[in-house]
C-alpha cells in the first residue's frame, strides 16, 4: 500500500526519463520484432500497384517537419513504388511549411532512382488557399501552379505535356498531417472530380479516416509510423519507420503500464486517506 | 557500436536547438525560451517569404505584368485560368486587409474578408454535403447478412453502433426510457472510439520522439 | 452600409460558389474559378498581414520593456533575418544551397520536430497522472486504448502470435477500428457535416456575422 502511495507522489521527470530510455535503447540495440501488414496498408499498396505503368500520378504532400517521422517514410516509399512503375509523378504541397522538406524528398528519391527531374518527376511546390487550390486544380493544374518549386515555367516541362487537371491522373495520393489534407481532398475532389484517392496520414488523424475507407472514398490508408513501417515491409525495404517500430512497441507498453500504475497509485492513496 | 560525431557545424546547431527545446522537460529555462522565440520568428518569416514568392508573385504579379505589357492581347480578354487585368481586384482586396492597422479605416478590411468567407462557406457547404453527409449516409446502407457469420455480426454491430451514436447526439428530447438506453449505448461506442483515438495519438507522439532521437543518434552523434 | 455591403458580398459569393458546384457551364465556372483564384491571393495577403502584425506586437513589447522582452528581440531578429534573406534570394529561394534552405533545414525543421516530440513525454506523464478508470465508460475507453496501442505495434503481435488469428492483438485492433470505432466516428462525421452545412448557410444568409465584428 505504501508503495502505491509513494507512486502517487512520483516526480513526473522520472516518467520522462523512462520514456526517453525506452525509446533510446531499442534504437541503439534493435530487437528486430517481426512486422506484419494490416488490410488498409495492403489496399494502399495494391491501389498503387494497379495504376497502369507509365501513367501520371498526382501526389499531394501536405505535411511539415512536425510530422516528418511519420510521413517522410511514407512519401519516400510511395515515390519509389511509383517510379519503379515508370509513373510520371507530379508533386504538390498545400500545407504551409512543407515545401522545402518535400522538395528535398523529391530530389533525393529522384536521384536514387535515376529519375530525370521535369521528365519523370516534378515538384510544383506550395500554394496557399487550401480547398480553393484543390478545386482550382480541377480546372487547370498549370494555371494553379504556373511555376515549379525552382521557379521554372511548368508549361515548358516535358512531364506536364498533356496534363490538364484531375482527369489526367488515374490516382491521387494524399499524404497529410491535418488541414488542408486528405479530408478536404475527399470532400472537394473525390466526389466532384471522381478521382480515386489513397492516403497516408499521421496516426492522430488515422481513425477519422476509417469511415472514408469503408465507403471507398479512400482506396487505401497508411496510418502513422506503424502504417509506414508495414508499407516498407510490403516493398521489402527497411527504412526509418521499420527501424522505429521496436522503440514504438516498448513506449506503447510503457504508456499502458503508466495507466495501470497511475490507477493503482490513486487507489492506494484513496485507501490511505480512508484509513 | 562506435561514435562518429558529425563534422558539419550546421548539424551541431540543429542538435543544440533540439536539446534547448528538450531542456524544458527538466524545467522552464532561458535556453528553452530562446529556442521557442527563435522558432516562432523563423517560422513566421518563412511562411511570409513562401507566400510572397509562391502566391503573390507567381499567381498575381507575374500574370498581371504579362497581361499589361500589351504583347498578349487585350488586358481585359480574360478566360478560364487567365484573368489578366482583373487580377487587380484581388490585389486591391489584399491591400485593403492592411487597413486593420489604421483604426479609422479598419472597416475596409471587411471587404476582403467577405470574399474569403463567401468562397470558403460555399466550398465547405457543398464539400461537407457531398463528401461527408451524402457519401457517409449512402455508405451506411449495407447488407446485414453477408453470407458469413463473422462479417454479418460486424455489420450488425456497426449499424447498431451508428444508430445509437446518432441518437446520443439527438438533444431535442430528454434521454429517458428507450432513448436513454440507446444514447447510453451510443456513449459506449463513443468511448471505444475515443479509446482507439487515444491509442493512435500515443503512437503519433512517440513517433515524433523516435524521429528526433534518430536524428540525434545517427545524424549528430553518428552512432553505428 | 459598412456592414451591409460586405454581408451582401459574402451572400452573393457564397451562393455563386454553391451554384458552381451544380452548374459546370463556363458562364458559372469561369467567374467561380476567378473567385477562388482571388481567395487564394487574398489569403496570401492575409498571411503577410499576420507576419506584419506579429512583428508590430513584439516591437511594442520590446519598446515598452515588457516581461521577457529580450526573448522578443530573438523572435524579431529571427523573423527579419528569414524575411530579408528570402526576399534577397529571389523566387528560387528554396533551391539547394541557398541561405533560406539552410535556415529551414538547420533551424526551423529541427525545432519544429522537437517541439512536437516533447508531447511524447507529456502524454506518458498524463497517462500516469490523469487517466482514471472509475466508470464503465472509462473502462471501455481504456480497454480500446490498450488493445489498439498494443495491437498496432509488432510487440503486441509477437506476444500473441501463438494464438488463433481472431485472438491476436493485430486483427482485434483492426476490428475495433473498422467496426465500433468506425460506427461512432461516422456518426460524428454525419453530425459535423450537418453542423458545417448549417453554419455555412447561416454565414451566407447573413445570420452568422461575427466575422465582421469590430468598429462600425
Amino acid at each position: 500500500m505504501r508503495l502505491f502511495e509513494g507512486l502517487a507522489r512520483l516526480d513526473r521527470r522520472w516518467i520522462f526519463a523512462v520514456t526517453g530510455l525506452l525509446v533510446l535503447i531499442p534504437l541503439l540495440w534493435p530487437l528486430n520484432l517481426p512486422l506484419s501488414s494490416s488490410p488498409p496498408v495492403r489496399a494502399y499498396h495494391a491501389a498503387i500497384a494497379a495504376v497502369p505503368d507509365g501513367s501520371h500520378v498526382l501526389v499531394s504532400c501536405d505535411f511539415d517537419p512536425a510530422a516528418k517521422p511519420e510521413l517522410e517514410p511514407m512519401a519516400r516509399s510511395t515515390l519509389r513504388q511509383l517510379l519503379a512503375k515508370r509513373c510520371k509523378v507530379v508533386v504538390v504541397v498545400l500545407y504551409q511549411g512543407g515545401a522545402r522538406l518535400v522538395g528535398q524528398i523529391v530530389r533525393e528519391v529522384a536521384a536514387e532512382r535515376h529519375a530525370v527531374y521535369g521528365t519523370d518527376i516534378v515538384d510544383l511546390g506550395y500554394k496557399a488557399g487550401n480547398e480553393a487550390v484543390m478545386v482550382l486544380m480541377g480546372q487547370s493544374l498549370p494555371n494553379t501552379f504556373p511555376r515549379d518549386q525552382d521557379g521554372l515555367d511548368v508549361r515548358t516541362l516535358p512531364i506536364m505535356r498533356g496534363v490538364r487537371n484531375y482527369s489526367s491522373f488515374p490516382l491521387l495520393v494524399s499524404l497529410s498531417t491535418g488541414y488542408p489534407g486528405t479530408k478536404e481532398y475527399v470532400q472537394q475532389v473525390q466526389g466532384r472530380f471522381h478521382i480515386p484517392i489513397v492516403a497516408g496520414v499521421t496516426a492522430v488523424t488515422a481513425p477519422t479516416m476509417y469511415p472514408y475507407l469503408q465507403t471507398g472514398q479512400l482506396r487505401g490508408l497508411l496510418g502513422g509510423m506503424a502504417g509506414a513501417a508495414e508499407y516498407e515491409r510490403l516493398l521489402d525495404e527497411r527504412g526509418p519507420a521499420s527501424r522505429g517500430m521496436d522503440a514504438q512497441s516498448l513506449a506503447h507498453v510503457f504508456v499502458a503500464l503508466c495507466i495501470v500504475l497511475g490507477n493503482l497509485a490513486q487507489w492506494g492513496r484513496r485507501r490511505g486517506d480512508g484509513a | 557500436m562506435s561514435l562518429h560525431p558529425s563534422q558539419d557545424l550546421s548539424v551541431w546547431l540543429a542538435a543544440a536547438l533540439t536539446l534547448c527545446i528538450f531542456s524544458f522537460l527538466y524545467k522552464d529555462n532561458p535556453f528553452y525560451r530562446f529556442a521557442e522565440n527563435l522558432f516562432v520568428g523563423v517560422s513566421a518569416g518563412y511562411y511570409l517569404v513562401l507566400n510572397f514568392w509562391t502566391v503573390l508573385v507567381a499567381n498575381l504579379w507575374d500574370p498581371l505584368v504579362t497581361s499589361l505589357d500589351g504583347r498578349h492581347g487585350s488586358p481585359l480578354a480574360a478566360r478560364l485560368g487567365d484573368y489578366r487585368a482583373f487580377l487587380v481586384l484581388p490585389a486591391l482586396l489584399g491591400v485593403l486587409l492592411f487597413s486593420r492597422f489604421v483604426p479609422r479605416l479598419n472597416w475596409l478590411a471587411r471587404w476582403p474578408l467577405a470574399v474569403i468567407i463567401g468562397v470558403y462557406a460555399g466550398l465547405k457547404t457543398t464539400g461537407f454535403a457531398q463528401g461527408d453527409f451524402v457519401a457517409q449516409v449512402q455508405g451506411s446502407i449495407q447488407p446485414l447478412w453477408t453470407g458469413n457469420w463473422g462479417t454479418s455480426l460486424s455489420a450488425c454491430i456497426f449499424t447498431v453502433g451508428l444508430l445509437v451514436t446518432l441518437l446520443f447526439f439527438y438533444f431535442s428530447r430528454e434521454h429517458k426510457g428507450a432513448l436513454g438506453v440507446a444514447s447510453k449505448a451510443g456513449m459506449y461506442f463513443l468511448m471505444i472510439s475515443f479509446g482507439a483515438g487515444y491509442g493512435y495519438t500515443v503512437m503519433s507522439r512517440i513517433s515524433l520522439l523516435i524521429g528526433r532521437f534518430q536524428f540525434l543518434l545517427h545524424d549528430w552523434l553518428g552512432l553505428r | 452600409m459598412k456592414r451591409e455591403l460586405p454581408l451582401f458580398v459574402t451572400a452573393a459569393v457564397g451562393l455563386f460558389m454553391i451554384l458552381s458546384f451544380f452548374v459546370p457551364h463556363q458562364v458559372v465556372s469561369v467567374p467561380a474559378d476567378f473567385l477562388q483564384q482571388s481567395a487564394v491571393i487574398v489569403v496570401a495577403f492575409g498571411i503577410v498581414l499576420g507576419g506584419a502584425n506579429l512583428l508590430r506586437l513584439n516591437l511594442q513589447s520590446v519598446v515598452k520593456r515588457q516581461a521577457g522582452w529580450p526573448y522578443r528581440l530573438v523572435l524579431i531578429a529571427g523573423l527579419l533575418a528569414t524575411v530579408l534573406i528570402g526576399l534577397i534570394e529571389g523566387r528560387d529561394f528554396q533551391a539547394a544551397g541557398t541561405r533560406s534552405t539552410w535556415i529551414y533545414d538547420e533551424v526551423y525543421s529541427p525545432m519544429s520536430s522537437a517541439m512536437f516530440a516533447l508531447l511524447a513525454f507529456f502524454i506518458a506523464s498524463a497517462a500516469f497522472r490523469a487517466f482514471r478508470i472509475r466508470t464503465v465508460e472509462a473502462g471501455l475507453l481504456a480497454l480500446a486504448a490498450f488493445l489498439v496501442m498494443l495491437g498496432r505495434v509488432p510487440l503486441g503481435n509477437a506476444l500473441t502470435a501463438a494464438l488463433p488469428e481472431g485472438l491476436r492483438l493485430g486483427p482485434i485492433a483492426e476490428w475495433i477500428l473498422r467496426v465500433p470505432q468506425n460506427a461512432a466516428n461516422r456518426a460524428i462525421l454525419i453530425g459535423a457535416a450537418l453542423g458545417v452545412m448549417a453554419t455555412g448557410l447561416r454565414v451566407i444568409l447573413g445570420i452568422e456575422r461575427s466575422y465582421l465584428s469590430g468598429e462600425e
